[in-house]
């Protein structure tokens, strides 16, 4: 097994962290379409996309089963197999891949669950470790409302409904999401984390993106490859 | 009275208090007898008034049914693989094994963190790595290793069981023979290799599995006698200084 750090593949991964309305989605939509018409392969990965574990997470998500240890293992798991098969393989091939949400989501969330921070960082040790991983960071306020505005009702595990901080479902996300900055915040300097100030404008945004993005990439990048997925 | 100890940090939300079942693991490679004995030794357990707990690899109602379709398919990457089963694991700890300990049960696992790392090791996981993920494990009260002499033993004993060669007891996936029974015996013996290496390492009692299935039995009912036994003393000498016995009726969800 080959640990963080260690991989040494050809291509390129890029990927995109923040808490929930940071504004990440977004952005990495608009680096993809870039990258595809400047003729780049360009792959693009999901959290939560394994076809292996879809439906357990789902069920246990309905039938609330999940406690914070096995929420974070089935996540891992879940990882894993999108590592196996979405992510390396490209990377191999010398393609781009694009992520949405990486590992640093599961440590920001779990370890707000009450998760040791060492373990959980153990149990991903096999990801790969990013090009580049930009975090788009958002006020606490300005997320919570754009998520307000952008999805009427909040999910159970989504508002951290599980941990009784609050039996408000609004007071428990802005709880949760609060420890999920806090552990963001941290990992900046631990994982060197590239930060973009999520509140100016979108376009500003991604013109920072692409100008980060651009000093890791090579006119051979584009010929290396023909993939089919 | 018990405290818990684990291999590793223990799990969040998880009550690091005394208990006062018993934790029981029996171990082994495949084919060995590990369920047979497991049903006999309920059944015996029960007889003398003990509440027991059976449980086993991918039997947790979060994650069995995902781990069997996912191998029905064959698809399942090596990485994906080990966390699935440790996910499997913490959910049959949290929501079976460690109520039941709390409530006085005696808990029999047929396999436990060792096979899942076994089988990890043999197939190229950092085994480092491995007794990090289970370090969430309990240490039981006693693990018994049910081992056979040869690996062409196991095979003919499988054989002689009308069960023949399955694609994952096999290990088929790793590509180590042309056909089940080559991949069956290479496979075995990398697995038996890892069995032996971690038995000083944790302690494991081991159990000569060549013999007749009574002969095995007996020395298993023998040992957790002992096992039993000298809990019973303490909770007695306990219960007649407090006056009071403290056994707890309640069955695990």
């Amino acid at each position: 097994m080959i640990s963080y750090g260690h991989h040494r593949y050809p291509g390129r991964l890029f990927v995109v962290e923040g808490t929930d309305g940071s504004g990440k989605s977004t952005q990495l939509q608009l680096l993809y379409q870039w990258l595809k018409a400047e003729g780049y392969p360009v792959f693009f990965s999901e959290w939560n996309s394994s076809p292996l574990v879809k439906d357990t997470t789902r069920r246990a998500k309905k039938r609330r089963l999940f406690t914070p240890a096995t929420f974070s293992l089935l996540h891992a798991t879940d990882f894993a197999d999108r590592t196996e098969r979405d992510i390396v393989p490209p990377l191999k091939a010398g393609a781009i891949v694009l992520a949405d949400r990486y590992i640093y989501t599961a440590f920001a969330r779990d370890v707000a669950r009450g998760c040791d921070r060492a373990w959980v960082r153990e149990v991903y040790r096999f990801a790969v470790k990013p090009t580049v991983a930009f975090f788009f960071r958002a006020p606490l306020d300005v997320a919570i409302d754009r998520i307000a505005s952008a999805r009427p009702t909040l999910k159970y595990y989504e508002a951290g409904m599980d941990m009784d901080w609050s039996d408000d479902e609004e007071e428990s996300f802005k709880i949760f999401q609060g420890k999920i900055l806090d552990e963001y915040d941290h990992m900046v300097s631990e994982f060197g984390l590239t930060v973009i100030d999520g509140t100016q404008a979108i376009r500003t945004q991604q013109r920072q993106m692409r100008e980060i993005v651009s000093r890791y990439l090579k006119e051979k990048l584009k010929e290396k490859v023909v993939l089919t997925k | 009275m018990k405290e818990m100890k684990f291999y590793g940090k223990p799990l969040p939300n998880v009550e690091i208090e005394a208990y006062s079942g018993k934790l029981i693991v029996i171990e082994g490679t495949d084919g060995v007898g590990r369920s047979t004995h497991v049903a006999l030794l309920r059944t015996w357990l029960e007889a003398m008034g003990h509440a027991v707990l059976d449980t086993g690899m991918t039997r947790s109602v979060l994650a069995g049914r995902g781990i069997k379709n996912a191998r029905a398919g064959h698809t399942l990457g090596r990485l994906t693989m080990q966390l699935y089963y440790a996910t499997d694991f913490a959910d049959r700890l949290e929501n079976q094994m460690l109520p039941a300990l709390h409530a006085g049960f005696i808990v029999l696992t047929d396999r436990y963190i060792y096979s899942a790392i076994a089988r990890a090791v043999v197939r190229g996981a950092d085994p480092e790595w491995m007794r990090a993920i289970y370090g969430i494990g309990l240490v039981p009260d006693a693990v018994f290793y049910l081992r056979l002499g040869s690996v062409e033993e196991l095979a003919a004993r499988l054989l002689a069981s009308g069960r023949g060669f399955d694609y994952w007891e096999s290990g088929m996936d790793l590509g180590l023979g042309n056909d089940y029974y080559d991949s069956f015996i290479a496979y075995q013996k990398l697995l038996l290799k890892e069995f032996d290496r971690m038995s000083g390492e944790y302690g494991f009692q081991v159990i000569d599995a060549s013999r007749s299935i009574k002969r095995v039995e007996n020395d298993l009912k023998r040992l957790i006698t002992r096992v039993i036994e000298s809990e019973q003393a303490k909770t007695e000498a306990m219960a007649s200084v407090a006056g009071s016995p403290n056994a707890k009726e309640n069955i695990p969800g």
